[in-house]
């Protein structure tokens, strides 16, 4: 049975799509066939973290109005045979995607694939609504601000009561935390929300967080999903949070500060 | 979701009076003669076994099964007849057109004869999640929540409502009678939405947006810092919102 994944946050600019670049190709090198869809359409930015941008063909709307098959526009991804992108259009808005178009695209991804990563645009209008309607799990990604836990607070109600499985009244869709963009350096500045502070006003499962990286800039820059740099932190993390999803038990890391050159020297905490 | 609750109405200082609804139980007495004499033999006979009951107490009137058989009855009579046995006749049902008129006339209203059903049972406490807490209509019994109120959701209880999980800054919870949150209650949440002055806000853990008991309120900036973050119960008090630890 294919599991369909929407990574979303009602906030835009806070990791979304470097999260679902990451996650389809660290679910795709543990073997599961993997697709991850672009449904930002109008700003597609997907195919250029996948580094697929010039191999665009067809997109997500040309299937949609049946003006190209699946087959012939899916990209496969030149770092990994089991990873698949779906590209969004540049040149249509969103009204271009409707509920049955999308589903029927998804439909038949299911048959072929494992994992369908839903890469959902900002906000909590049309776009972000048809990414998540159809989905089993949401990983919800949030920044530890303010403003970005709210959104996230607000797209799980809309996940609880505006999804598929919440109008056919079947098992909710599972809900993840993951924190991305993550200073411990500034939460202890009092600049941020600590991980404590953002689990207690969602009080949800918390999948992993993603440090604030400079890798994430280096690997988007080349077109190479983050999680590809096995030294990063970040890739790391990603590593992490896409085995903690298949159910391996793994310590979280990254959540403490880092110790300065006085720390290490004198091995103080 | 039903919300139909205007903002400005539920926040505002009550008038000097106020519809509510409510249901009240009272005794029918359906005739089945309409012999006064006899009607006046066997009123006294049940009378007699529980005065207390029956003094000053409201009756409906039910003559459906004296006109299904066609049996005339004087409306104006029988309204005597109870009075002069102590009883407050207060309405009528299953009358023809003629017995409707006179009971009008005499201040009585009508009763439509489908209410003659038995009342329904009393359905035990409904689970479900936000998304459709949408409760059988004038349902009394507790609207039971068990997944969080999240940011931008709005809950409605036309009784009690109970809510097991977090209530998130944003969210919205209201009900006409008693509000339990046993989790961190951080939205705002309206009690006796309808004017029930005696209903109450219980939670466990008080970091409100706003709470209000039947259109008295205090936003999170007038909560007091000794109940913040506490478990408390909030009620009317002579027109005043008391907040009080538990
Ligand atoms: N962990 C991270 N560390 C540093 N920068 C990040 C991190 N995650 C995302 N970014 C940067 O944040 C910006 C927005 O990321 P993106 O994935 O496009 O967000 P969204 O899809 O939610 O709008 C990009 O410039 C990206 O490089
Ligand atoms: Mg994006």
């Amino acid at each position: 049975m294919a599991r369909i994944i929407v990574v979303t946050s009602g906030k835009g600019g806070v990791g979304k799509t470097t999260t679902s670049a990451a996650i389809a190709m660290g679910l795709a090198k543990r073997g599961h066939k993997t697709a991850v869809i672009d449904f930002d359409v109008g700003l597609r930015n997907l195919d250029l973290i996948m580094g697929c941008e010039r191999r665009v063909v067809y997109d997500f709307v040309n299937v949609i109005n049946g003006e190209a098959t699946l087959n012939q526009a899916l990209i496969r991804d030149k770092h990994c045979n089991n990873l698949y992108i779906l590209p969004a259009s540049q040149t249509r808005d969103k009204d271009a995607l409707n509920a049955e178009g999308v589903g029927r695209v998804l439909e038949e991804l299911a048959k072929d694939f494992k994992y369908i990563v839903c890469d959902s645009p900002a906000g909590i209008e049309k776009g972000a609504h048809l990414a998540m309607y159809y989905a089993d799990d949401a990983f919800v990604v949030t920044n530890p601000e303010v403003s970005s836990v709210r959104d996230s607070d607000r797209m799980l109600g809309l996940l609880s009561s505006k999804s598929r499985r919440a109008e056919q009244s079947l098992e909710p869709i599972k809900e993840y935390l993951l924190l991305t963009r993550y200073s411990p350096d500034r939460v202890k500045l009092g600049e941020m929300l600590s991980v404590d502070d953002v689990q207690e006003i969602l009080s949800l499962h918390l999948l992993g967080v993603v440090p604030e990286s400079k890798s994430v800039l280096n690997a988007s820059n080349s077109g190479i999903p983050v999680i590809l740099d096995e030294k990063s932190d970040a890739g790391q993390a990603y590593m992490d949070i896409v085995g903690r999803y298949l159910g391996e038990d793994r310590p979280h890391r990254f959540i403490e500060e880092k110790k300065g050159l006085f720390g290490k020297l004198f091995g103080s905490k | 979701m039903r919300m139909s609750i205007d903002h400005q109405s539920v926040l505002s200082q009550p008038s000097a009076l106020e519809f509510k609804s409510s249901t009240f139980s009272v005794p029918v007495l359906v005739l089945s003669s309409n012999d006064m004499a006899d009607i006046a033999q066997h009123l006294q006979d049940k009378i007699q076994k529980a005065p207390e009951f029956f003094k000053n107490s409201p009756i409906v009137f039910d003559l459906q099964e004296l006109n299904r058989r066609n049996l005339e009855i004087d409306v104006d009579q029988l309204v005597d007849l109870l009075k002069q046995n102590g009883l407050l006749p207060i309405g009528v049902r299953g009358g023809n057109n003629a017995q409707n008129q006179t009971a009008l006339e005499l201040a009585i209203p009508l009763h439509s004869a489908q209410t003659s059903a038995p009342a329904k049972p009393q359905s035990p406490p409904k689970t479900v999640s936000p998304p459709a807490p949408e409760p059988a209509a004038l349902s009394t019994a507790a609207l039971l929540i068990t997944q969080p109120v999240r940011s931008g959701q709005r809950v409605y209880a036309h009784g009690d409502l109970v809510i097991l999980a977090q209530v998130s800054a944003g969210a919205e919870i209201m009900a006409e009678g008693n509000i339990h949150v046993y989790a961190p209650l951080r939205g705002r949440a309206l009690a006796g939405v309808q004017g029930d002055l005696d209903s109450r806000i219980f939670c466990f853990d008080l970091q409100a947006e706003l709470v209000s008991v039947a259109g008295h309120y205090k936003i999170s900036e007038d909560l007091d810092d000794s109940v913040r973050g506490k478990p408390v119960q909030i009620y009317l008090q002579e027109q005043s919102l008391i907040i009080k630890d538990l």
